[in-house]
């Protein structure tokens, strides 16, 4: 670990690339604070670390963990934004560090990764995401319709897009981490569910194959009604999945069809709507 | 070696909503890392509403200034009362002379644009901070969305949806009447003709791109292969719900015009330009 301006440490071969290095190459050297810590305590340290042109902050993470902070915890898989592993908040905003290019900071601007803060800290920048998984477990599994006498079940492209969309989730739960109802409020997290399970919720109610009523559940169960669709989850989703304008709000709306809405109401009693 | 960086004093740290972080999380003082400017959209949207609550309020409650024939401030149109400037109306009844005709219809437009899905995110972000912006701590000890009154109420917002629709319809009939001249004459047409029709049209285009509109034209249905009618309108409404916030935006500024626009020829402050 070293202070701004100290040579880094790691002999010669201190982990840049050919062609790195202040005025060659694109190299230079950036400024890092680092969360490092677990559950009793922790704080931000601050490294100096060489980045080469077209890295993005997982490159210098990896290479921090390589030569100056070698028991620095974080979790990650694919580099590729396709597993969900790397999340972290980088100058505040819950990113993918393999998503987020150096090149998008100043050479000058002092880089800050945390780990996501809406969750237990386990080690430096992993975190116990294991809420998600418990709220997952709670979802009502599909519940498809009879299958057809051929065995088969069929429907069309038209009918299964909306659904489709909210399939690209990769689960990196960076909309849970930056919803207020639960950053903010940690009591919440036993009744409403998050960002991404409401949309699986979506999912599900939107299937045309799916026969199972969920509205209930949704607004009781799993706490609908917490979400104030201020749509930060669609701002960090790092697949570009319209959380609120195409998975909350038509959820809401679903659920005012059935809670709130007496000629909806009314409609099902006389058979024009689906019974609510 | 390591440098710590300087904790936050006096701000509110994400977790419990008391100003502790919650157990087990990374304990990280700042309210928010973020380094962007995240305060200014808040800030921008504060000013502009107040100017635009301060400005209706005023023109609401004056009673006067609101028609110029052939024209009629949206702020009273309809005008429903014996007392109204004009006879662009039906007169339904006499109010109280110290009670302006404004204030009769105006909790219709107040109405869908308050409980909108969009608007929703503007001021619960900028008013209520909840939160200010997306990974920055709100102020607030408790949260409960809207689980309960009076913010479950926000679920009838299909309601003013309806109303929205026939003052729609109102608005338009009232720029049509603007292709008359003072004196009655039709086949004429001034500024005021186009200002009116623009505040119509981007109305028409707030009130149809709302996410309740695109729920009740087929997005409650899960077979959009047997509905393909509704299925097309369902996209055509999508397409403007991607819109939904510009038009929230222009269609305030218009209406505020219009108004003015009319005040103005009310004043004699200016005089209308007449195209033929």
């Amino acid at each position: 670990m070293t202070e701004p301006g100290e040579p880094s440490l790691g002999g010669t071969d201190d982990g840049r690339g050919s062609g790195a290095g202040s005025g060659g190459g694109g190299g230079y050297d950036a400024t890092f604070r680092v969360w490092r810590g677990d559950a009793s305590g922790g704080d931000l340290q601050t490294f100096t670390v060489p980045v080469n042109e077209g890295e993005v902050v997982l490159d210098v993470i990896h290479r921090l963990q390589a030569t100056q902070a070698g028991d620095l915890a974080v979790r990650w898989n694919c580099k590729a934004g396709k597993c969900g592993s790397c999340s972290a908040e980088v100058n505040g905003r819950p990113r993918l560090m393999c998503l987020t290019r150096m090149s998008t900071f100043a050479e000058d601007e002092t880089v800050t990764v945390t780990p996501l803060r809406t969750f237990p800290v386990i080690r430096d920048l992993v975190t116990d995401v294991s809420y998600n998984y418990e709220k997952a477990a709670q979802i009502p599994a599909f519940t498809p319709r009879p299958r057809d006498p051929d065995g088969n079940h069929r429907m069309q492209q038209v009918d299964v897009d909306r659904p489709q969309e909210f399939r690209k989730c990769i689960e990196c739960f960076l909309c849970q981490d930056t919803c207020h109802v639960i950053r903010d409020h940690e009591d919440n997290k036993r009744a409403f569910a998050g960002p991404r399970f409401l949309i699986r919720l979506a999912e599900l109610e939107m299937h045309p194959l799916d026969v199972r009523d969920r509205r209930d559940a949704a607004q009781d169960e799993f706490g609908l009604g917490y979400c104030n669709i201020t749509k930060c989850c669609s701002e960090v989703c790092p697949e570009g999945i319209h959380l609120t304008d195409n998975g909350i709000i038509p959820l809401k709306e679903r659920v005012a069809d059935r809670r709130y809405d007496p000629l909806t109401w009314l409609g099902s009693k006389i058979g024009r709507r689906r019974p609510s | 070696m390591t440098a710590t960086a300087p904790r936050g004093t006096g701000a509110v740290t994400p977790g419990r909503g008391d100003g502790g972080p919650a157990p087990r999380r990374a304990t990280i003082a700042a309210r928010t890392l973020r380094t962007d400017r995240w305060w200014v959209q808040p800030l921008v949207t504060v000013v502009v509403l107040v100017l635009f609550i301060a400005y209706s309020s005023f023109r609401a409650f004056q009673n006067a200034y609101y028609h110029a024939e052939p024209y009629i401030s949206p702020f009273y149109s309809p005008c429903i009362t014996t007392r109204c400037e004009g006879d662009s109306f039906p007169e339904f009844f006499t109010g109280p002379a110290w009670i302006s005709p404004a204030l009769y219809i105006l909790v219709l437009p107040l109405g869908i644009r308050l409980t909108c899905y969009y608007y929703r995110k503007a001021y619960y972000r900028s008013f209520w901070l909840s939160p200010p912006a997306c990974a920055v701590a709100e102020p607030h000890r408790r949260y409960t969305g809207e689980t309960r009154l009076p913010l479950v109420g926000q679920n009838v917002h299909r309601y003013f949806l309806y109303a929205a629709l026939v003052f729609n319809v109102i608005l338009f009939y009232e720029a049509v009447r603007g292709f008359r001249d003072e004196t009655g004459e039709w086949g004429h047409m001034g500024l005021g003709t186009l200002v009116l029709l623009v505040n119509a049209v981007l109305l028409f285009l707030y009130s149809i791109s709302c996410h309740s509109c695109r729920h009740i034209v087929g997005g409650r249905l899960n077979d959009f292969s047997e509905h393909p009618l509704r299925y097309r309108a369902w996209t055509w409404v999508s397409r403007l719900n991607a819109r939904h916030m510009q038009y929230a935006w222009t269609s305030l500024f218009a209406v505020a015009f219009a108004d003015f626009y009319v005040l103005l020829l009310a004043t004699d402050t200016i005089q209308d330009v007449r195209f033929f």
